[in-house]
Formats: structure tokens, C-alpha cells, sequence
């Protein structure tokens, strides 16, 4: 006997992709986060992964507002493309946005830029927990993903932040079914990422399901660039080349976008997200690997940055 | 394509790690960078073999000392189906990482190594896959290639793991016997394995039937967020937005908000991308009602012929997942679903050896990755289904009053206070 629960049931059970189920799980964790916290603050670069992050509050807080603002962390070595794009998103999402400031940190003295180093990746951590402090945000979603890095392979989706913004990998609390434990004490905030079951190729599925605008500088374009470690960096007024990195016309995208000092670029002709979608199944490289100078560091670093409270 | 969640269990020489690596590196979901990597450390290491377990041990800790310490989440896709892994160690003293891990997955599956046949370890593996209700468990048994892939080792395994599984509540077990180092039945069927007519395991994982695990009877709808606009464009826009528990909500169905009772009807579904006719696990929508009753984060949304045990009191199985030892009249945060109300442990009734699901009664605490039986009193009425039904209506866990640090997950076995005759034990 079917009755008509049994048809819608087994017709929505057909129409469930991963990327519902993904979607439905990201959009449960941040209405559990604005219920539970009385200040958050999403993280909002202008990358794909935070770009995907708005789409996911517009489906858990319409056709109210965002019951939390935007943050931008800008080191001041951004690509403008990106910068011009999270001005336009923000604008035609109605929300409001704060702009911490690399720069301002240097020009109080709160961090100093190493000689010979003209990456900010990490001086954006002393920024990002001043306003985090200044604020008093208690909860801060990133879009950080567990395929990304193995260091983030372990972490929590609601990840605990001591009273330094430290994460403490061997404490970590255990987290069971979708029962997320958000009591914190005074002066200890929580990281929180929403996507943190996502992939790669899950976002780029999902911006092109969604028809999401991404900035320019992922889509193929002539470019200048040079080699430098491994790695194909764009010339910029905040990098001075030696006499042996060349400089030469290619085209290429950005599999990932960060600082300009330290993010390279891939050789590519993906003119669309399509494009984008084949090249990532068909890529033999992690995006980090590919195109992240800091994290080629050391085994550890990105454990050793995300202690201190890095993002 | 859909999404198949699975854990594993297992210690470093069980080939844990080799098998995820193999389904991991055959299906694209290791990077050449990342192997790069392992290699070179291993290396460094003075191993003659490339250790695919670095792959999973993500922490300083753990590379440093050899060991899994944590619940590793690891992803890959195949044409069929889109994987999440919660790789997880198998010592005992991991107990409650396995049981993290078990929480969220469809399907868990249980490595013996076809040389000693089935040990302690495999019959903790499937006890707590059966507690955490994981409805689908695969026994694997791996290193077929050291026994000569002899039929007779594997069907001894197969016969008296089966014989002992009959206590557990898992009725699918799919047996597969494999080489993860030389990838017999892994990947592709293995031709040294002739008398063995099943799947591999990748097909068996991408073909196990999931569909029929959500709970589509019982609706549950617990409430999260309340969305008022409280904008001239919607004025009067007042929806209750959640993720479905289980069941359907449909447009037009009558409801009961609970625990205050009141009654109203389903005007519409909405999401960001226009109505919807119906409502299933998983999906996370806004349900706006004809009625304006007073209804907040916390209630739940339920149909009035079918509602779950309004109550105060619980009985429950719970793994004790902290440092610090439950003791009876212990008071708790307690957070089930999306409500978290204070508790009281009132009686701690037995404990579970987990090796030999043995009953030890007259305990007087419950430690570290200890499971026990105990009934807890709360202090507002909660909304209950048996785990058993429900996973995310029966499941809760502990918070630590003073260091807020999560220190159970609580399976609840009898929804309401105690009755005459008690039920349990059926499952165990």
C-alpha cells in the first residue's frame, strides 16, 4: 500500500545529492552557532571557500539579515581583483562588513614585518585576534576544509580557542553526532567551520550548481609572472625579484587566493567553472602543495600556525 | 550521487592504513604532493615500505610517536558515490574516539587480520558500531595473502564472528576477505580468490543500500532558529527553521509544537531557493505555520498522532569520554538536540565490559571510555525517542558543569521514567 508519504518520501530520497546533504549539514551548523553565541563574525576573504560560506548563511538566516557580520582580514598585499569583488558581494547582500587591518598592526607596532620576508601570513594572526578582542566576538567562522591540510584533517568543526586564540590539538573536545558543544568560558572564543566537510572539488560542484560569481583572478588570464620555489608568483610592488627569477607573460589562474607574496599561480586555460571542475578532477597535486608557499614549509607548520591562533 | 559515511577501526598492524591508502590512492584521493611527503619522511625513517599511515596521522604527536591519538576525517569520490571516512584507532583506550567516529556513519568496517582470526578487538569494534546503531557493518578480513588464501581460514572467521553478532543489533554484515598490501578484492575483484563470489569491497561501499536507514515515519523537527525579518518587506514573516530529525513535513500537515502542545497547520515550507512541497532527514529548512503561537528554539514540531515521550527522565547507555570519573549524582549540562538542560546521573546501574559485553553491577563510577547504564533526571521536559528509532532524537551528550568540556554521549534506551518490566538488554 502506498500512501502519499511514502511517495514524496521515496522521491525526495532520489533528489538528495551529496552536495544537499553538505549544504543542509553547513547551513544546520551556523543557525546553531547564532543560537548559541551572543557575537559572531564570519571570515570573508573573497575566496571560493568563504564565498561559498555566504551562500550557506543567505540559505540558513532569509529573508532576514545575517544575524552576525563579515570580516575581512587584509594584509595589504591582496589582489585588487578580489578586493573589488568582496566590495560588490558585500553590497549586494545588504551586510555589513569590518576590514582588520595588517597594516594598521604594523603601524601600532602590535606586530613587526621580518626583514627578508615579505609574507604577512603570519602577522595576520596578531590582527585577527585584536579584533576578535576589540569586538568581542565569541564565535568566528572559517571556511577552512579537513581535505585541505592533515593538521585540519583533525580539527573540530567547533574548534575551542584559549584565552591567546591558541588551538590545543590534544584537548580537543569530542564531538558527537550533530551535538555541538558551544559553552565557552570568558575570553576563550570558538572557531567554527561550517564546510570543514567539504572538498575541493565539492565547492567548485556547488559554485557552479549555485551559479555563484567567483573573483576573476580564478578563470584564466594573461599574466605576469616568475618562478620562484617551485612556484609561479605574480610580480607585484610588494616582491623584488632577484637577477635570475625572470619575469614572463603566461596564462594562468589561482587555485587558491591569499596574499600576493605568497600565493602562486597554475599554468592554466580554464576559462569557466566548468573548466575549473575538470581541471581539479584531473589534478594529481593538493591546491596547498600547489600553490601556498607557507604551508610547503615544514610538516608541521600548518599545526604549528594554527596553535598560535592562526586561522 | 549521494554521500556514504563510514568509520574504521583498527591498531597500527591490523593494515588499517594500507587499506585506507589503497582506496584512498585508487580512487584519486591522495595527491601526488602528499605522497611526496610520506615517502620522504618514511625515508628519513630508515622504512623500506612508503607509511601510508603518515597520511592519516595529522598531528606532531602523532608522527612523532607512531600512533593514530584521534579521529582522522579522510574524503575520496568515486563516479558512484561521494566517501567522508572517520579513520579512528582501535585501542581500547581510544574507546570513546571510536565511538566519535561511529556516531555519524552509515556503515563501519571491522578489520581482522585472517592470521589470529576474530580477537577481543573485533568484537569491540562491532559492539560499539552496534551501540552507536551504524546499520551496516563490513568485516574484512585482510591478509588473506599470509594464509595462502585459503577459503577454509575465512570461513572459520565468517562462521564465528556471525555466531557471536547474533547479540548485536546490526542485521547487515557483508564479509569480504581482501589483501589491502597486495589489493585483493579491495578495488578489484581477486583472482586468487576464486571461491569467493561476492563484491570487493569499493563495490560493496558503493552499492550498500542507504536510503532505507532515515527514519521516514516518526516526524521530528526540532526547532533552531526563529527567522523575523522584522522588515517592511516581511512584515509578518515569522518561520521556524531546523534540520528534519526524521520523517516527512509536508505543506498542509497538522502539527503539535512540543512540550507545550499547541496545535497549528504547515502554511509553508520555504528555503532560499522558493517552497517545497515535503521535508526529509536531512534537510535543513524554514517551516512557517497558519497560527502565530509561541514557539522558540528548544520546542520541537511533531504530528499529533505520532509524538515522541515528553519526559524528565531517561534511561541510557553513555560513554564516558573524560579524565574525570562519572559518579552518581553528578549534575551535568545536558544537550539533546537543541536543547541543553541540567541533569542529574541518579543511578548508575551496571557497566559493559566491551570485550565480553558482560553486565558488572554494583559499580560505583564510570571512567574513561567506560560504557555503563544509568538513568538521569533533567531539568525540563525533553522530547525522547529510543536511539534505536531515532539517532538524532535519542542520542545526547554531557557537558562538564565547570570546564564545559564534552565528557559523554548518551544513547537513550527508555524515553520517560522507569517502567515494571524493563525493555533493555534486547540490543545488547
Amino acid at each position: 500500500m502506498l500512501d502519499a508519504t511514502q511517495v514524496t518520501a521515496s522521491s525526495l530520497r532520489r533528489r538528495l545529492s551529496h552536495l544537499d546533504a553538505l549544504e543542509a549539514e553547513s547551513v544546520f551548523i551556523m543557525r546553531e552557532v547564532a543560537a548559541e553565541f551572543e557575537r559572531p563574525v564570519l571570515l570573508f576573504s573573497g575566496g571560493k571557500d568563504s564565498i561559498v560560506m555566504l551562500r550557506i548563511a543567505e540559505k540558513a538566516f532569509r529573508p532576514a539579515r545575517f544575524p552576525f557580520p563579515l570580516m575581512h582580514v587584509d594584509t595589504g598585499h591582496n589582489f585588487p581583483e578580489v578586493l573589488d569583488y568582496r566590495d560588490r558581494r558585500v553590497a549586494e547582500l545588504g551586510e555589513r562588513l569590518i576590514v582588520a587591518s595588517v597594516q594598521e598592526s604594523i603601524d601600532k607596532g602590535r606586530v613587526r614585518e621580518e626583514p627578508g620576508n615579505p609574507s604577512r601570513n603570519r602577522l595576520q594572526t596578531t590582527t585577527l585576534l585584536d579584533a576578535i578582542q576589540e569586538n568581542g566576538f565569541d564565535a568566528v567562522f572559517g571556511g577552512a576544509r579537513r581535505d585541505e591540510e592533515k593538521a585540519r584533517a583533525k580539527e573540530r568543526v567547533f574548534s575551542l580557542r584559549d584565552e591567546f586564540g591558541q588551538w590545543e590539538p590534544r584537548a580537543q573536545r569530542p564531538e558527537l553526532w550533530s551535538l555541538y558543544n558551544g559553552r565557552i568560558r570568558r575570553g576563550q572564543h570558538m572557531r567554527v567551520f561550517p564546510i570543514s566537510n567539504w572538498t575541493e572539488m565539492d565547492v567548485w560542484q556547488y559554485i557552479e550548481r549555485e551559479r555563484i560569481e567567483v573573483p576573476s583572478i580564478y578563470y584564466a588570464h594573461e599574466r605576469e609572472v616568475f618562478r620562484r620555489g617551485g612556484m609561479w608568483l605574480a610580480t607585484n610592488p610588494f616582491l623584488e625579484r632577484a637577477e635570475n627569477e625572470e619575469a614572463k607573460q603566461m596564462v594562468v589562474r589561482y587555485r587558491t587566493v591569499g596574499d600576493m607574496t605568497c600565493t602562486g599561480a597554475v599554468a592554466s586555460p580554464a576559462a569557466n567553472v566548468a573548466d575549473i571542475i575538470a581541471e581539479v578532477a584531473a589534478a594529481r597535486i593538493t591546491e596547498r602543495g600547489a600553490t601556498r608557499a607557507d604551508d610547503a614549509f615544514s610538516e608541521t607548520s600548518m599545526e604549528d600556525r594554527k596553535r598560535e591562533g592562526y586561522f | 550521487m549521494d554521500l556514504l559515511r563510514f568509520s574504521t577501526a583498527g591498531s597500527v598492524d591490523d593494515g588499517k592504513s594500507t587499506l585506507i591508502g589503497r582506496l584512498l590512492y585508487d580512487s584519486k584521493g591522495i595527491f601526488e604532493d602528499q605522497l611526496a611527503a610520506i615517502e620522504q619522511t618514511s625515508r628519513r625513517r630508515g622504512y623500506n615500505q612508503v607509511d601510508l599511515a603518515l597520511l592519516t596521522d595529522g598531528l606532531r604527536a602523532e608522527r612523532e610517536q607512531g600512533i593514530t591519538i584521534d579521529v582522522a576525517y579522510r574524503y575520496f569520490a568515486t563516479p558512484r558515490r561521494k566517501f567522508i571516512i572517520a579513520d579512528t584507532p582501535g585501542h581500547i583506550q581510544y574507546t570513546r574516539n571510536m565511538v566519535t567516529g561511529a556516531s555519524t556513519s552509515d556503515l563501519a568496517i571491522i578489520l581482522i587480520d585472517a592470521r589470529n582470526g576474530v580477537l577481543e578487538q573485533s568484537r569491540r569494534h562491532a559492539f560499539i558500531a552496534s551501540l552507536l546503531g551504524i546499520p551496516h557493518l563490513v568485516v574484512a578480513v585482510n591478509k588473506m595473502d599470509l594464509v595462502g588464501y585459503d577459503e577454509a581460514v575465512f570461513e572459520r572467521i565468517q562462521d564465528e564472528f556471525s555466531a557471536w553478532a547474533e547479540k548485536l543489533a546490526v542485521h547487515d554484515i557483508q564479509f569480504i576477505p581482501i589483501s589491502a598490501l597486495h589489493g585483493d578484492n579491495v578495488v578489484q575483484r581477486s583472482i586468487s580468490m576464486p571461491w569467493y563470489q561476492g563484491p570487493s569491497l569499493l563495490y560493496h561501499l558503493e552499492h550498500v543500500y542507504i536510503g532505507g536507514d532515515r527514519n521516514l515515519i516518526d516526524a521530528r523537527f526540532p526547532v533552531q532558529w526563529v527567522i523575523r525579518p522584522q522588515s517592511d518587506a516581511h512584515h509578518d514573516f515569522r518561520g521556524y527553521a531546523g534540520q528534519v530529525a526524521a520523517g516527512v513535513f509536508k505543506t498542509g500537515d497538522d502539527i503539535v509544537a512540543l512540550p507545550s502542545g499547541k496545535r497549528s497547520r504547515i502554511s509553508r515550507i520555504s528555503t532560499l531557493d522558493g517552497p517545497v512541497d515535503a521535508a526529509a532527514p536531512p534537510m535543513s529548512v524554514t517551516i512557517e505555520l497558519e497560527d502565530d503561537i509561541d514557539i522558540g528554539r528548544g520546542d520541537m514540531l511533531c504530528r499529533p498522532h505520532n509524538q515522541p515521550t515528553v519526559a524528565q527522565e531517561l534511561g541510557a547507555m553513555v560513554c564516558w569520554m573524560n579524565d574525570q570519573p562519572m559518579k552518581p549524582g553528578a549534575r551535568y549540562w545536558l544537550k539533546h538536540t537543541t536543547k541543553t538542560v541540567k541533569a542529574i546521573v541518579e543511578d548508575l546501574r551496571y557497566r559493559i565490559d566491551v570485550n565480553t559485553l558482560h553486565r558488572q553491577e554494583g559499580v560505583s563510577e564510570l571512567a574513561l571510555n567506560e560504557i555503563g547504564r544509568v538513568r538521569i533526571r533533567v531539568s525540563s521536559p525533553l522530547m525522547l525517542d529510543e536511539y534505536r528509532d531515532s539517532r538524532t532524537t535519542g542520542g545526547f551528550i554531557l557537558i562538564d558543569e565547570a570546564t564545559s568540556d564534552t565528557v559523554a554521549a548518551g544513547m537513550i534506551f527508555q524515553p520517560g521514567p522507569e517502567q515494571q518490566i524493563d525493555p533493555d538488554g534486547a540490543a545488547l
